[in-house]
């Protein structure tokens, strides 16, 4: 059960990245989409994946029982190849619900000290 | 003027999913959880078989409602339940159907709601797009 004493605990900036052309084009490609030099809507999740759940190390969660609950994508501003990305990770909420843990984390993406895109990661760790 | 109509159903489209795109998605992700493309793996774990990543399914709802949108520079929200897993036995091209309904308009933007299915069962939940116009 995770610590409540860890609901707003946030990593800064752990990961910064620099988007490539490369990244977005098999990105796209994957979700059958050749040729694109635009961000897919979903393709904030490649940045923030590793930290947001970081940020849940050593909350003594169960990781081999957690399954994606629910997703959201805020998108202020699109992702295109070059934009130095910083992302901050926030253990935004926790809950118990029949036993399940539920568990969601905001993945701010920011660029230029703006938030391009917001990402709301719901994981259950089952009971 | 809006091109689009409140209540209008927006034309379905048809995503291919296997192990190849599996693979593909999972390799441009970072996502490499072994439930995603290894049988043996995926049922040791209880599973029925390899499932698709969620991420993926919904990946592939966002191009088509970026499709709908007219580039995905236009979605700016889009979010999602996982409500069933997307089952992907070997050798099997699973057809996943997508489509959305409009259910408000403002000056500005359109609120879709859309519908994913494999095999007439719906596999995602809640899922909402708002799109600019």
């Amino acid at each position: 059960m995770l610590n409540p004493d860890l609901v707003g605990s946030t990593i800064t900036g752990a990961t910064s990245t620099t988007i490539s052309a490369e990244s977005i084009a098999s990105f796209a490609l994957a979700l059958g989409e050749p040729e694109a030099n635009l961000a897919p809507p979903t393709f904030a999740i490649t940045i923030s994946l590793e930290q947001s759940q970081a940020v849940l190390v050593g909350s003594g969660l169960d990781w081999s029982r957690v399954v994606h609950g629910d997703q959201r994508f805020t998108i202020y501003k699109q992702l295109t190849a070059g934009m130095q990305i910083q992302c901050d990770s926030t253990i935004e909420s926790a809950r118990v619900m029949a036993g399940n843990e539920i568990v969601t984390v905001r993945s701010d993406l920011i660029e230029s000290g703006e938030i391009a895109v917001s990402s709301w990661s719901t994981l259950v760790f089952r009971a | 003027m809006s091109i689009f109509k409140v209540g209008e159903n927006l034309p379905s489209k048809t995503y291919i999913i296997n192990r190849a795109s599996l693979l593909a998605y999972a390799n441009a992700s970072g996502d490499q959880n072994p439930i995603h493309q290894d049988e043996d793996f995926a049922k040791s774990v209880g599973l029925e078989n390899v499932i698709a990543h969620g991420m993926y399914t919904m990946g592939l709802v966002g191009q088509y409602v970026s499709a709908m949108a007219g580039s995905s520079s236009k979605v700016k929200e889009f979010s999602t339940r996982f409500t069933k897993p997307v089952v992907v036995p070997s050798g099997v091209d699973v057809k996943l159907v997508v489509s959305a309904t409009v259910v408000e308009l403002t000056d500005e933007v359109a609120r879709l709601e859309v519908t994913a299915t494999c095999d007439e069962v719906k596999v995602l939940g809640m899922t909402k797009a708002v799109i600019l116009l």
